[in-house]
C-alpha cells in the first residue's frame, strides 16, 4: 500500500512540476522575442507584452523552482534504494542541471529587476540566458529519465556497480530522442496555450494590436515545434521498439507476437482476454514504424511474463491521446502556415476558434506523454535492473505526505491560475489606450 | 595529494556556506518580516522584500547544488538521510514550497492590502519554520542517534533519533543565527536612519541570543560531539577566530560601522559552519557512516569534481554580476 502512495506522491509531484518546467522553458523565449521585436520596431505593444510575459514567467518560474526542489528531495525520501544505486551513475546530469538552473535563476533576477539598470543589449542577453538555462535544465533532467528507460554506463558485478561512466550514462540510447521530444513538446504546448488565450481575445476584435502581436509570437514559438514533433515522436518510438519491447507492446495494445503487425488507432485493450478491441488497424503499420519493415516481427505482450507487464490499458489510452493531440497540433501548424502565406493569419475565424479550443491540448499531451513513458516502464524503476517495489522507502504512513502534498499542489495551482488571470490577462490593454 | 572524497566533502561545505550566507539571510529576512513592529514596520517589510527580490532564486540554488553533489558523490549518505530524516525533511520541503510561492504571490499579486498581508504572513512563517528544521537535521546528523537500519517501531526509528534536545537546540541556533545575519545585512539596505536604527537594534539583540544559544548547544552536546568540537588541534584557534568575529561584529554594529559589521557577521557564520564540518569529519552521518564509506566509486568523484570546476567557471562571473547590480553598494552607486 505504501508503494502505491509513494508512486502517487511522486507522480503527482511530477505532473505538477512538469507544467511549470515546460512553461519555464518556453515562456522566456516568447518574452525575449517580444523584447527584440520592441527594440526593432519600437512598437509599445511589444514592450508591454515582454513585461507582462516576464511577470508571468516570474510567478511560474518560482513555483517551478520550489516544486523542482521538492522533487530532488523526493527522489531520496521516496526511493532511497534507487538513489543509493543510481546516484553515482546519473548524478552527472543532475549536477549539470544544477548549474543550468543556477544560470536561469541568476539571469532571471537580472532580467526581472534589471529593466532600468541594464543596457537594452545586456537585458536581452539576460533573457537569452534564461531561455538557454531553461532548455539546458530540461535537457539534462530528461537524460536522467532516459537512463531509467535505457540504463547504460555501468556494469553489475555481484549486485555492485563497477566501471561507472557518467557520460556514457548521460548519453544513453534513449537520451537524444527523449530530450528532443521533450523540448519540442515544451515549446509547442506553451506556444499553443498562449496563442489559444489570445485567440479568444481576438475573436471579438481581430484587429486588436496587442493581442495580434501576442498571438503571432506565440504561434511563432509553438507551431514550428508542433510541426517537427511527429518526426521526433517517430524517432522516440523506434528507440522504444529497440530497447523496451514491453513498453512498445503496451503503447500499441499489442498482445500477439507477429510479422506485419498492425498499427492500432484508438481501441481499448482487454487485458483479461488479451486483445485490443474497437481499434482501427492499419496492416503492417506497427512493424513498419517500429522497425522500418512491414514484414518485421513485433513482440507482443503474450511473450512477455505477466508480472513484467506495464498497466496496459492506461498506457495504451494515454499514448493514443498523446498521438492524437500531436497530430492535431501539427495540422494546426500547417493550417497557420497556409493562412500566414495568404496574409490572413488573424482574419480566419475558423482558425482562431480552432486555436482557442486547442489552448490546453498541448499541456494535456505533455501530461499523458509523461504517463506513457513512466507507466510504460513499470514494474521497473530502472528498466531490467531494479523494480519500483525494491526502491521504495521503508518509512510507513506515506499516506500522510502524499495527501498533504496533493492538497498543497492543488491549492498552489488554483492560486497561480487566479494570479496569472489577474496580473497578466485581465489588465491587458483595451483598444484605444493600447 | 588530497583525498578526492575530502575534496568533494569540501565542495558540499562550501555550497552550504554560500547557502547559509545568502539563503540563510533570506530566511532571516522572513523572520524579521514576521517580527516587524513599531512605526517603521511597513517600511521594514518593504526593504526586506526589495533586498531579497532579485537574488533569492539564485541563493536557493546553493541548496540544490549541495544536495545534488551529496547524492552523486555520497549516495549512501543521501539514502540514509532521506530515510531516517524523512519527517523533518518533509517539513523543510513544505516550508520551501510555501515560502517561495508566497514570496512571488505577494510580489506579483494585485495591489490589494489583504492579499499582500496574507501571503506576507505565510512567507514569514515558512521562513521561520524552515531554518529551524534545517538546523534540527544538521543536529541529528551530528548527534549520532540515527539508526543504522530501519528496524523497530515507527517512533524509535523515524522520530526520536532526531527529536532530541541537542538537535532542537541546533535548530533554534540556526534560526537565530540567520536572523542575526539578516538584521546585519539589512542595516545596509535600510532607506532612512530610523529604519536603520530598528535593524541595528534587532541585530544587537539577536547577536546576543546567538552567543547564549551557542553555549546551550555546547552544553546539550553528547561527549563525542563535544570532544570533536573542542579537542582537536585546530579547535581552539578556530573557536577563537569565531569568538573574535562575533565580538567584532557586535562592536562594529554598536559604533555604526555597518559595512564592516556585515563582513564580521558573515565570517562568524562561515566559521561556525566550518567548525561544525571539522568536528564532524570523518563522518558523513555520526556514528555509522564515514565519508569514505558513503562515497561513490573514485572515478565518479574525479569526473564530478572536474565538472564542478567547469561549472564554477561559468557560474561565478554571473553571480558576481548579479550581486554587483543588486547588492547594497550597486544600489547606492546609482543613487549617488
Amino acid at each position: 500500500m505504501d508503494l502505491l502512495y509513494a508512486r502517487w506522491q511522486m507522480g503527482m509531484s511530477l505532473a505538477f512540476h512538469i507544467i511549470f518546467a515546460v512553461i519555464g522553458m518556453a515562456m522566456p523565449v516568447m518574452m525575449v522575442a517580444a523584447e527584440i521585436a520592441w527594440l526593432c520596431t519600437r512598437r509599445p505593444e511589444y514592450l508591454d507584452l515582454a513585461k507582462r510575459w516576464a511577470r508571468g514567467t516570474a510567478i511560474l518560474f518560482a513555483v517551478g523552482a520550489v516544486s523542482g526542489t521538492v522533487l530532488s528531495f523526493e527522489l531520496g525520501l521516496l526511493w532511497p534504494a534507487f538513489m543509493e544505486f543510481a546516484g553515482p551513475i546519473i548524478g552527472m546530469p543532475f549536477s549539470l542541471e544544477g548549474f543550468a538552473f543556477f544560470l536561469e535563476a541568476i539571469f532571471l533576477g537580472l532580467y526581472l529587476y534589471g529593466w532600468d539598470k541594464l543596457s537594452s543589449r545586456a537585458h536581452v542577453f539576460a533573457g537569452v540566458m534564461v531561455s538557454l538555462g531553461g532548455a539546458l535544465s530540461g535537457a539534462f533532467v530528461v537524460t536522467a529519465n532516459a537512463w531509467m528507460n535505457t540504463p547504460a554506463g555501468f556494469r553489475l558485478v555481484d549486485g555492485r556497480i563497477v566501471e561507472v561512466g557518467p557520460f556514457a550514462a548521460m548519453f544513453n540510447p534513449a537520451a537524444g530522442a527523449q530530450v528532443l521530444h521533450m523540448l519540442l513538446a515544451a515549446y509547442a504546448a506553451v506556444g499553443v496555450a498562449v496563442a489559444g488565450i489570445h485567440a479568444r481575445l481576438l475573436l471579438p476584435d481581430h484587429r486588436h494590436p496587442f493581442h495580434r502581436r501576442a498571438f503571432a509570437i506565440a504561434l511563432f514559438v509553438g507551431l514550428p515545434a508542433a510541426l517537427l514533433q511527429p518526426l521526433s515522436g517517430d524517432w522516440a518510438g523506434r528507440v522504444v521498439a529497440r530497447t523496451q519491447p514491453a513498453k512498445l507492446a503496451a503503447l500499441e495494445g499489442h498482445f500477439e507476437t507477429e510479422t506485419y503487425a498492425p498499427l492500432r488507432i484508438g481501441g481499448i485493450p482487454d487485458v483479461a482476454a488479451r486483445e485490443t478491441r474497437y481499434a482501427l488497424e492499419i496492416p503492417g503499420g506497427l512493424s513498419f514504424l517500429a522497425h522500418g519493415d512491414p514484414a518485421a516481427s513485433v513482440v507482443g505482450l503474450n511473450d512477455i511474463p505477466r508480472e513484467l507487464w506495464p498497466p496496459v490499458t492506461a498506457v495504451h489510452i494515454a499514448f493514443q491521446i498523446m498521438v492524437a493531440i500531436g497530430t492535431w497540433l501539427a495540422c494546426l501548424a500547417l493550417w497557420a502556415g497556409t493562412l500566414w502565406w495568404r496574409g490572413r493569419l488573424f482574419e480566419s475565424r475558423w482558425f482562431l476558434n480552432a486555436m482557442f479550443w486547442s489552448t490546453a491540448l498541448g499541456l494535456v499531451a505533455v501530461e499523458v506523454g509523461w504517463m506513457v513513458t513512466e507507466l510504460g516502464r513499470q514494474p521497473w524503476i530502472i528498466q531490467g535492473v531494479m523494480r519500483t517495489s525494491e526502491a521504495v522507502t521503508p518509512m510507513p504512513g506515506l499516506f500522510v505526505p502524499s495527501v498533504l502534498f496533493t492538497c498543497i499542489y492543488v491549492g498552489l495551482a488554483a492560486v497561480v491560475i487566479v494570479l496569472i488571470r489577474r496580473t497578466v490577462l485581465e489588465t491587458a490593454p483595451t483598444r484605444g489606450h493600447a | 595529494m588530497i583525498d578526492v572524497t575530502v575534496l568533494l566533502g569540501l565542495v558540499i561545505v562550501v555550497s552550504l556556506t554560500f547557502y547559509a550566507l545568502l539563503g540563510g539571510a533570506d530566511y532571516g529576512g522572513g523572520v524579521w518580516d514576521l517580527l516587524a513592529t513599531g512605526p517603521t514596520a511597513e517600511r521594514q517589510r518593504a526593504t526586506i522584500a526589495h533586498a531579497i527580490g532579485p537574488v533569492w532564486e539564485a541563493n536557493h540554488v546553493w541548496l540544490i547544488l549541495a544536495i545534488v553533489v551529496l547524492f552523486t558523490g555520497f549516495p549512501r549518505a543521501f539514502a540514509s538521510l532521506s530515510t531516517f530524516l524523512h519527517v523533518p525533511l518533509l517539513l523543510v520541503l513544505i516550508g520551501i514550497v510555501m515560502r517561495g510561492s508566497a514570496f512571488v504571490f505577494r510580489a506579483y499579486g494585485p495591489d490589494h492590502p489583504g492579499h499582500e498581508r496574507f501571503w506576507g504572513r505565510i512567507f514569514a512563517m515558512a521562513s521561520t519554520t524552515t531554518p529551524l528544521c534545517l538546523g534540527v537535521i544538521v543536529g541529528a546528523i551530528t548527534d549520532g542517534k540515527l539508526p543504522a537500519a530501519a528496524e523497530g517501531p515507527f517512533a524509535t526509528v523515524f522520530i526520536t533519533p532526531w527529536l532530541t534536545p541537542f538537535s532542537i537546540s541546533v535548530g533554534v541556533f540556526a534560526l537565530v543565527l540567520f536572523a542575526y545575519l539578516a538584521a546585519v545585512y539589512l542595516t545596509l539596505e535600510a532607506h532612512d536612519p530610523e529604519e536603520r536604527a530598528a535593524f541595528r537594534r534587532r541585530a544587537l539583540m539577536s547577536g546576543g541570543a546567538v552567543g547564549l544559544l551557542a553555549g546551550t548547544v555546547l552544553v546539550l552536546a553528547g561527549p563525542d560531539v563535544r570532544s570533536g568540537l573542542m579537542a582537536s588541534s585546530w579547535a581552539i584557534p578556530l573557536h577563537f577566530a569565531t569568538g573574535v568575529s562575533a565580538v567584532a561584529g557586535f562592536a562594529l554594529l554598536w559604533v555604526g560601522e555597518y559595512g564592516m559589521a556585515r563582513i564580521a557577521a558573515a565570517a562568524q557564520v562561515s566559521l561556525i559552519l566550518w567548525g561544525w564540518a571539522l568536528a564532524q569529519y570523518p563522518y558523513a552521518i555520526r556514528p555509522h557512516l564515514t565519508l569514505a564509506a558513503a562515497a561513490a566509486p573514485q572515478d565518479v568523484l574525479i569526473i564530478l569534481l572536474q565538472v564542478l570546476g567547469v561549472g564554477a567557471a561559468i557560474l561565478l562571473p554571473s553571480l558576481l554580476l548579479l550581486f554587483r547590480i543588486f547588492g547594497p553598494r550597486g544600489q547606492q552607486d546609482r543613487q549617488a
